[in-house]
């Protein structure tokens, strides 16, 4: 069934991370998903599968409830689904809190993180680093080769080791709060990674180092749900599949042809 | 940021679980009832004290009756004097080991860690049971330099003219009608005389229990530090759990004379049956420091407000104070100084901490009187509201009448936000994890200013009752 609807069966069976297993479950799944906020239907029906090893890309313009939707597949207290479901491994999702979806793999790097005073950014990656690994104590670094991981993916995403004393997100740029999401998101090594306008604030550099990021993703099996309403980092990395929504509800959905031709005509063609 | 605590000698649970419901004790008087005259006159009697102290009082006595209830005062509605025990005297004398002490009280302060904290760590221990002392000992080294640490009765009779001058000097029974009533009723608290040029280097500790409900406690501590002397004193208090509620009313007089050096640190831990108010003042001479820390943690509501009076050139002070409140309760708490004297300097920082309906207030005061040339005074208050059931409020007062001093003020208020909430949930936190690491970075930089036994115990402590916030311990 899914080589009628997978852009790259063949290539997709034979990567190792991949067990045949997995790929048979479908991943993530979003049926038919209606959420309101504050009162309001924001979502009116989105349906979408994004599958391991594959890059979904979810764009529209703005205000079409793009970060909604990653919100609403994070669980977040507020955005209440009234409507249709989110399925991880054909597992509902439904009733699973923030953490619970976290630890389930789910990963969400936020278009625009707040800051935290009075966490470092070293204290908040070893207590998230600990939880998965189910340590007792949070604060304590027990394996000194974490403290190596750290310092690579510093490195990997741009950012320099000062950031990792400074609190999370006080007074970082644009630019380095993206990063530090990168960052985040390489330490957890989620399975499903949802990347809300990760290259937005970045500069030419940090568009690239995006897309390889995403690209090393893709190859190690994951799945990535990629919003954006600007097409530039499409040219980087194509995406499998590419879903456009306006106003809440899913007005074209195709190949990477599509996002190349909203980069040439705009949105108007759909609205 | 040290957060992981193996100190034996810190209990694995929180105060209240530890120290579980109270258990009957026997007591031998305990007098109730209204604040009158004849009450005064029998409590004196008991202590037979000397008779300038029965005089002082019910001069007190007489101020409390005219002083007006302090208008400031939120959420005392509760307290009723009249229908507590003002003095309860413990069937116990003041043992100078511990086998001596009643077995029901010597297991309170056992599940407390308080005596092995003491052979580790402290110099001299003074422990207090209802309306007395029922522990006192100093370690022999202290004594031969001079040292004198005892109950604060037995010092009125050994040492009257060393007491009459500081007693109540420091602090007037005038100054509020809580302050007036301490005066009439105080009983129990400790004494401690450091020579000139005396250094001790390991601290002394108090630390006081209140047994049971409807009781009223009003230890009197007073430490006087002469010329170029130095001293820790650590005050620590607990409570079993109870119906109903007690009240504490204590009092603390610091007098550090020219060069001399007092640290007084408090670790407040009442259970949420105690009313506490606290009365707490220091004068530093020339060139003399005083530096509070106060650790705010337990009791259902709390007013404590370290001050100190600069009055000798070149004096020093400093005052941190870290306030939690969590559950609907309610700390009002704030550090005054007041700069009588040229080139003196103080540093005032407040954290407070809310959470799960919490509430707090911070009430400053930094006065500068004229002719206190050159004084610098800098305060620094920090709230951290962790959710929107919880407040804080804060209410600075900066009095300056001396052209040439510097008084800064830097003021935050941190509210967690759904947002940050849900983006450390994000990670894998759960939602009192996240708090947890929020609070503990919040008070990193106190915790790194305080010696280092006392930041072990304030940090469990802190984490024992964030212990529902978990996984930190
Ligand atoms: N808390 C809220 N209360 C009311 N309306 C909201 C709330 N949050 C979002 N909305 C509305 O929902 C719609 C979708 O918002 P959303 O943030 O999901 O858009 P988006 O596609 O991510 O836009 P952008 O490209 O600007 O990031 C917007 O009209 C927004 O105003
Ligand atoms: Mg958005």
């Amino acid at each position: 069934m899914f080589f009628a609807v997978n852009d790259r069966p063949v290539s997709f069976i034979w990567r190792p991370h991949n067990s045949l297993l997995t790929v048979l479950k479908l991943t993530l799944e979003i049926k038919d998903l209606h959420v309101a906020v504050g009162g309001r239907q924001v979502l009116r029906g989105v349906s979408l599968t994004v599958r391991y090893g594959e890059v979904h890309a979810v764009m529209g313009p703005n205000g079409s409830g793009k970060s909604t939707l990653a919100y609403a597949i994070m669980g977040r207290p507020g955005y209440e689904v009234t409507k249709g479901d989110v399925l991880l491994d054909g597992e509902s999702l439904k009733g699973l809190t923030t953490e619970e979806r976290s630890l389930k793999g789910l990963f969400l790097a936020m278009q625009e993180p707040p800051q935290i005073p009075g966490v470092r950014v070293s204290t908040f990656l070893i207590a998230s680093i600990n939880k998965r690994m189910g340590a007792d104590d949070l604060t304590r670094v027990k394996n000194p080769l974490v403290l190596k991981r750290i310092y690579d993916a510093v490195k990997n995403v741009g950012l320099s080791k000062d950031h990792l004393t400074r609190e999370l997100n006080v007074g970082f740029s644009g630019g380095e709060k993206k990063r530090n999401e990168l960052l985040q998101l390489l330490l957890l090594d989620p399975k499903v990674v949802i990347l809300d306008e990760p290259d937005s604030g970045l500069d030419v550099d940090g568009v690239k180092r995006v897309a390889e990021i995403i690209q090393e993703l893709r190859e190690k099996g994951k799945a990535v749900l990629l919003i954006t309403h600007y097409p530039r980092i499409l040219e980087y990395v194509e995406p499998n599949h590419v879903t456009v929504l306006y106003r809440g509800t899913v007005v074209a959905k195709g190949g990477p042809e599509l996002a190349k031709r909203i980069e040439e005509e705009g949105y108007s063609f759909i609205k | 940021m040290t957060i992981k605590l193996r100190d034996k000698i810190l209990p694995e649970k929180g105060v209240e679980e530890l120290l579980g419901y109270a258990v009957p004790t026997k007591t031998t008087v305990e007098l109730r009832g209204r604040i009158s005259r004849s009450l005064v006159e029998e409590i004196s009697r008991i202590k037979k004290e000397p008779d300038w102290m029965r005089r002082l009082r019910l001069r007190s006595l007489e101020l409390f009756e005219k002083l007006p209830m302090p208008n400031w005062l939120r959420g005392i509605e509760e307290l009723d004097l009249e229908e507590l025990t003002h003095y309860v005297k413990p069937e116990a004398g003041i043992a100078e080991r511990w086998e001596d002490v009643p077995e029901e009280i010597r297991k309170y302060y056992e599940r407390l860690g308080i005596p092995e904290l003491e052979q580790r760590f402290l110099s001299g221990l003074s422990a207090q049971f209802e309306s007395e002392t029922v522990y006192s000992s100093v370690k022999k080294k202290l004594s031969e330099m001079g040292v004198i640490m005892l109950p604060m009765e037995e010092a009125v009779k050994r040492y009257p003219d060393l007491v009459k001058k500081y007693f109540l000097r420091v602090f007037p029974a005038s100054d509020h009608k809580f302050a007036a009533l301490h005066a009439a009723l105080w009983s129990g608290g400790v004494f401690v005389y450091v020579p000139p040029g005396v250094r001790v280097e390991e601290p002394l500790e108090a630390f006081f229990l209140i047994g049971r409900a409807m009781e009223g406690q009003f230890e009197h501590t007073l430490i006087v530090a002469d010329e170029g002397s130095f001293i820790h004193f650590i005050e620590g208090c607990a409570a079993p759990m109870y119906k109903g509620y007690s009240f504490h009313d204590g009092m603390v007089e610091l007098y550090a004379h020219k060069g001399a050096t007092i640290k007084f640190t408090t670790l407040q831990n009442w259970s949420k049956n105690v009313i506490n108010f606290n009365n707490k003042r220091g004068i530093a001479e020339e060139g003399a420091r005083i530096d509070w820390i106060e650790g705010s943690i337990g009791s259902r509501i709390t007013y404590v407000y370290p001050s100190t009076i600069l009055r000798g050139r070149g004096a020093s002070t400093r005052s941190m104070v870290v306030s939690v409140v969590k559950g609907p309760y309610l700390k009002d708490t704030g550090s005054k100084v007041i700069h009588v004297a040229p080139d003196t300097r103080s540093r005032i920082i407040n954290k407070s901490i809310s959470v799960d309906g919490g509430i707090n207030i911070y009430r400053g005061l930094v006065k500068v009187l004229r002719g206190a040339r050159n004084a610098h005074a800098h305060v620094e208050c920090d709230s951290l509201i962790l959710d929107s059931k919880s407040m804080a409020f804060t209410y600075p007062h900066n009095q300056v009448d001396e052209p040439t001093a510097t008084v800064t003020h830097e003021a935050t208020t941190g509210r967690l936000g759904e947002e940050q909430l849900f983006y450390m949930m994000s990670r894998g936190l759960s939602e009192d994890e996240a708090k947890s690491l929020i609070v503990l970075g919040f008070l990193d930089e106190i915790m790194a200013e305080l010696p280092f036994e006392f930041a072990n115990v304030l940090n469990r402590v802190i984490q024992l009752e964030f212990k529902k916030l978990g996984g930190l311990g």
